[in-house]
């Protein structure tokens, strides 16, 4: 075996990219991964992502905060330390409707984007792991596993078919760790 | 992505005839990638100067208290809270676009959306700033929260306005911030990944590690859209509860149902107004006049026109109302405002927020940067004396004759507000330095499908109705960035 960890295909243009994921899966070569300078419509599926369960996640995280504020309200002015508001009763409910809507959002906001970062494991200073610096400018990739898939130079072939503009062996699999 | 084309009837959304992906990211990314030009310094130091003033005059009121500004025992209120809902309404804007625009697909959003947000936080900065120092104690700021009555005082009153607004502001500004953020990792790591050495360190912590594969693009989409959908109720809520702060008293002027609605329009043809005025400039100064187009320039500027024409019905609606409802003081705290001794700001307001953006319905005047963004600075002018007007006119005449009075702001006033201008423009000078202004990624998707050099491609090959591409042609006449001789032939 050769040290040749990846094979990325570098395309200039999203359709090329797509195309060449079609080539790629048409010869049952498995792609490890695809880079994008932007999100492309459609590849999810082509690539068998499944749907994500993001958005369940964000309702329950909203219902916690009506929960929370109604029992924050409640508990405060109804049951522990009742004002006497020119008579009027404690428990108006009215009144609590615009803390608990703003709590609804402030839990599912915070909850939504925590689960997404803990999920996709963004956090503050972790290491990036690139393939290619030019995945974030403008240049579309598809990464290969070299290791997985032997005939190497049949997969340059397919590559540069699709439209391909270089196709590079890395011996590395994250290069920003330079 | 597929094969589909836009219509043709659309206007492009980028212009320019050689842009490529990596001209994107290199147009936008210049005003972060090379050092400040003049204009830059010019801009940033007189901000500076602003904020020191800002800075002076608060501390000046944390020490002295708040007898050093104007107020007294009648109007309780006036340039703090003035200056806090200006500031909150002005940040309406930048929601509205990320969000309302978002959910209405509308993709002009693409390229105005960054620096719209970045507007939002800075402007809610500038409003909480009021909030603490209007407070008179601002070192107990932290009352406000729900604490247990071992704090000091005793839980918060759930039914008052002013605490619903604590968590309106404090949700809103959270909430915004994350969205920003969020949209801002893919271009963080676009930064990170053309810079060396500190610089690419720095940004490789602020890019959370971003490398663009498909499941964090399919995710990024899901959150930004359901972000977008909980953003939109939650924007229309923040000035409706800030309007509930007058419209729940029992003032006459401010005891009002009209006040959310009202309110929220009002708030967003600030902030639309106040977008303008940074883009045009912003437009100019850092070249992205490819990216923010006429287009953008005149759908911006009929939004104007939609709620400033609400603004307007607003303002009869409320005069009717004193008069049909039969109240007599009612009555008069709306005559007192056309006529009595704060006329001038009646009148102020009528003619920057109700007359002047009528103008915008000439396409001439619509299409001309010059007078745009004096029209901008305009509604904004109008916009403080709304709130002026409703604040101090409505207070300053008591119920009782005797305590009747005027108010008189003082140089710490004038300061604090003029220094929040300051501020603002300190933090927004700053941002187009560190951060792209224009949202890298979502301005490349639109280069397949709705730029100028797409739409033209298309014409080439031919297969277009005459009379759409005729259409199409003519529309472009309005763009300063569209070549106009290379139309000329077809």
């Amino acid at each position: 075996m050769s040290n040749i960890k990846y094979i990325l295909g570098s395309f200039g243009d999203p359709d090329e990219m797509m195309h060449g994921i079609e080539k790629l899966q048409e010869n049952n070569i498995k792609i490890h991964d695809v880079y994008t300078p932007m999100p492309i419509h459609g590849i999810e599926a082509k690539l068998g992502i499944k749907r994500s369960r993001l958005d369940i996640l964000a309702f329950f995280c909203g219902i916690t905060g009506t929960v929370s504020a109604f029992a924050l309200i409640y508990l405060t002015s109804v049951v522990d330390w009742r004002h006497n508001i020119g008579g009027k009763p404690a428990f108006a409910l009215p009144d609590f409707i615009p803390i608990m809507f703003e709590v609804t959002i402030l839990f599912c906001a915070f909850g939504l984007v925590g689960s997404y970062y803990a999920s996709t494991h963004l956090f503050p200073g972790r290491a990036p792991r690139v393939m290619d610096l030019r995945a974030t400018d403008d240049r579309f990739i598809i990464a290969v596993d070299a290791q997985e898939n032997g005939d190497h130079s049949k997969i340059d072939g397919l590559l540069k078919e699709a439209g391909a503009i270089e196709v590079k062996h890395n011996e590395r699999k994250y290069i920003s760790y330079e | 992505m597929s094969g589909h084309n836009e219509s043709i009837l659309r206007e492009p959304l980028i212009t320019g005839n050689d842009i490529t992906y990596a001209k994107i990211t290199d147009d936008i990314l210049m005003p972060v990638e090379n050092k400040p030009n003049r204009a830059w310094w010019i801009g940033f130091i007189v901000s500076l100067m602003g904020a020191t003033l800002w800075l002076v005059a608060v501390s000046y009121t944390f020490w002295n208290g708040i007898g050093s500004w104007g107020l007294n025992k009648t109007v309780g209120w006036a340039w703090d809270i003035t200056g806090f809902v200006w500031w909150v309404g002005i940040g309406h804007a930048g929601t509205l676009i990320s969000a309302v625009l978002l959910l209405f697909r509308q993709n002009w959003r693409n390229s105005i959306n960054r620096s719209a947000e970045a507007m939002t936080i800075f402007a809610v900065i500038c409003a909480a700033t009021y909030v603490v120092s209007h407070m008179g104690r601002p070192w107990l700021a932290y009352w406000v929260l729900p604490l247990p009555n071992q704090f000091g005082s005793l839980w918060v009153n759930f039914n008052s306005p002013l605490v619903w607004d604590m968590f309106a502001i404090s949700t809103y500004f959270s909430v915004s911030l994350l969205f920003w953020y969020t949209g801002l990792l893919p271009d963080i790591a676009t930064i990170r990944d053309r810079a060396t050495g500190v610089r690419r360190r720095i940004y490789s912590i602020f890019s959370f590690g971003w490398s663009g594969n498909v499941k964090t693009w399919q995710r990024f989409e899901t959150v930004s859209l359901i972000l977008a959908g909980i953003s939109t109720p939650l924007v229309l809520s923040v000035h409706t509860i800030v309007s509930m702060d007058f419209a729940t008293s029992v003032i006459p002027g401010w005891h009002t149902t009209i006040f959310p609605p009202y309110f929220v329009a009002g708030a967003i043809f600030s902030g639309f107004a106040m977008v303008l005025t940074l883009l045009l400039v912003a437009r100019k100064v850092l070249g992205l006049e490819n990216y923010i187009t006429m287009f953008h320039i005149e759908s911006m500027n009929k939004i104007i026109i939609l709620t400033g024409s609400i603004v307007g019905v607003a303002y009869i609606t409320e005069f009717f109302i004193a008069w049909y409802s039969g109240s007599e003081y009612e009555a008069y705290a709306f005559i007192n405002r056309s006529t009595g001794p704060y006329w001038w700001a009646y009148w102020m307001m009528m003619t920057c927020n109700v007359i002047s953006p009528q103008l915008l319905w000439f396409k001439k005047i619509r299409l001309s940067i010059p007078a745009t963004w004096i029209l901008s600075i305009v509604v904004n002018i109008g916009m403080w004396f709304e709130r002026f007007v409703i604040i101090v006119t409505s207070l300053h005449r008591d119920y009782l004759p005797s305590s009747w009075a005027m108010f008189y702001p003082t140089w710490v006033d004038v300061s604090v507000f003029v220094g929040s201008i300051g501020v603002f423009f300190t933090l927004f000078l700053l941002f187009l330095r560190v951060l792209p202004s224009i949202a890298i990624a979502e301005v490349k998707l639109l280069l397949k499908t709705s730029s100028e050099q797409a739409k033209l491609a298309q014409i080439k090959e031919g297969h277009l109705d005459k009379a759409h591409v005729k259409e199409y042609v003519e529309s472009l006449e309005k763009f300063d960035s569209v070549k106009q001789e290379e139309y000329a032939k077809i």
